[in-house]
């Protein structure tokens, strides 16, 4: 089945911060238009995990990685241009980060970045785009105003927009709602629901009902080791390990 | 004591030296005005010297001042910007990149008037610019790098970090980040840091007395390799060298001269409280 196929596979993958070692002989597939969900406490290398996968991990002048990462089968650190690579692995922060320039602007930035000028072709990318993260509605006439001025949890859906823009494959969440009310943060998990019909999906939360909520599968990090992962709904039935146990039922976290 | 009187007593002695502080700006102010005001006039400002400068106007050494300003910052603004964004975002945090910002805050230290020195070591006598507007622009440059890739620095770095951080995750390039999400945040910072250079430059007499100024130029320059009168040196020479000048023609000097330095800052500080109403991170 083509949507079992594996969009990211990850094979004995390390990551040290100089002599800290924060991600651990990581195996791993992600299947496309899945929801890929990475829960676990502070430290267990979740964030590191995500920032492997668009190597956005680079700018931190320390690390160092081992094994491989493919995409669609391909290395992603020797068979693909890194700016290329962002692209297709778009990420959304834990908190709202839009540039200082017009919700417009923040839009079509990667596109100008790709040299993209065709007033057409920009136009009609933001509206996709705003439209796919449900905020056309509520910008498109002002969409030369400042992004600052929007709401926290228009703003993420303005970062969400400007991913989309660039028509990647894989959508990255970095806790996207740890800084949203309850309402923008439903509103977030429903468009991602609808998202994973066109991309994959992978999504770090400290929120575990919301693994649970929105995941297909579930992994649980700890300390830089994956403990275990299994099918989300199966892990917070039965899980197998008991420190997942443990830290779904909140014993400590 | 009574902690009411104490404080009462301790809160006048701080007034009393704040006070202290602005008195001088006043004074300096107010004599300069006061004795030169009389001297400006349309021909003051734009005519040349007569009467072997007991006459006439100042023109040639307005215009001196505005070339070597002009100059100084052609050729320093590129090259500290420059030299900023590379240490900024470029160059990783080793023992080299230290040394080197330690060597432009030290530069920042010497005296003036070695400037003048290495200036006509270099490029009156080694380059053979000989005595010149380009000499003068040369040293000029020199001095105030230190200034503008300081304050070049602090505006990078004060540009927030996810700034960059988004514009990478969005598939920019690095150069790309640095010139559509870093630079034109950082602009309104250098432009503050080289309008100040530019006040430094059009004050300073040390390193033009070495490399340019002429005591006396019956008609203007004609390219970069010739000399030029500045206001500095020309209110050294009409207030110590040539008698028989009239009072308000030097304070008056004086007052041409500090006018155009305190504009100069008054722009950087318009240019940076704009900047601060703008910004919204």
């Amino acid at each position: 089945m083509v949507d079992q196929a594996a969009k990211f596979s990850i094979r004995a993958f390390h990551v040290h911060y100089g002599q800290l070692s924060a991600l651990r002989g990581l195996d791993l597939e992600i299947r496309a238009n899945e929801i890929f969900t990475v829960i676990g406490p502070a430290n267990s290398g979740k964030t590191t995990f995500l920032h492997s996968l668009n190597r956005l991990i680079d700018l931190v002048p320390v690390s160092r990685c081992q094994g491989e990462i493919r995409l669609d089968g391909v290395d992603i650190r020797r068979g693909l241009e890194i700016e290329a690579l962002r692209r297709k692995v778009g990420i959304v922060f834990a908190l709202p980060l839009p540039l200082p320039i017009s919700i417009f602007e923040n839009v079509v930035y990667g596109l100008r970045m790709q040299g993209i000028r065709d007033p057409r072709r920009l136009n009609d990318a933001v509206e996709r785009s705003l439209r796919e993260s449900y905020l056309w509605e509520e910008v498109k006439d002002r969409l030369r105003t400042p992004a600052m001025n929007l709401s926290g949890g228009q703003q993420q859906r303005l970062c969400m927009a400007r991913i989309l823009a660039g028509q990647p494959d894989v959508l990255l969440f970095d806790e996207p709602t740890s800084g949203l009310d309850p309402i923008s943060t439903a509103r977030i998990e429903e468009t991602m629901l609808i998202l994973k019909e066109k991309y994959t999906i992978v999504l770090v939360t400290n929120n575990v009902s919301q693994a649970a909520r929105v995941g297909d599968r579930t992994a649980f990090f700890l300390m830089g080791d994956m403990i275990e992962v299994s099918d989300t709904g199966k892990m917070f039935t039965t899980p197998a390990d008991q420190r997942t146990s443990d830290y779904i039922t909140g014993k400590f976290g | 004591m009574n902690p009411r009187l104490a404080q009462k007593i301790a809160f006048a002695v701080l007034l009393l030296a704040t006070l202290l502080v602005v008195l001088p700006v006043l004074v300096i102010l107010l004599i300069i005005v006061g004795k030169g005001a009389s001297a400006i006039s349309w021909d003051f400002l734009f005519s040349m010297p007569r009467d072997g400068m007991t006459a006439g106007g100042i023109f040639p050494a307005i215009l001196g001042t505005l070339y070597l300003v002009l100059g100084a910052i052609i050729f320093a603004v590129p090259l500290g910007v420059m030299a900023a964004v590379y240490l900024v975002e470029y160059s990783s945090d080793n023992w080299l990149s230290r040394l080197v910002k330690l060597s432009i805050v030290n530069l920042a230290g010497v005296p003036s008037v070695v400037y003048g020195l290495f200036g006509l070591g270099i490029f009156v006598t080694f380059f053979g610019f000989g005595a010149s507007i380009l000499s003068g622009s040369l040293t000029l440059g020199i001095m105030i790098l230190p200034v503008i890739i300081t304050s070049a620095r602090e505006a990078l770095e004060s540009v927030p970090r996810h700034f960059r951080t988004v514009s990478l995750s969005l598939g920019a390039s690095r150069w790309q980040t640095i010139r559509h999400s870093v630079l034109p945040h950082a602009l309104p910072g250098i432009l503050t840091g080289m309008i100040l250079g530019l006040g430094r430059v059009a004050g300073e007499t040390a390193p033009i007395l070495f490399t340019v100024a002429a005591f006396y130029l019956p008609r203007l320059p004609q390219s970069v390799f010739d000399q030029t009168m500045a206001l500095p040196y020309h209110l050294y020479v009409i207030s110590t060298q040539v008698p028989g000048i009239a009072e308000n023609v030097r304070y008056g000097t004086a007052l041409v001269l500090l006018t155009l330095v305190l504009l100069l800052n008054l722009a950087a500080i318009l240019i940076r409280s704009r900047f601060r109403k703008k910004k919204k991170w």
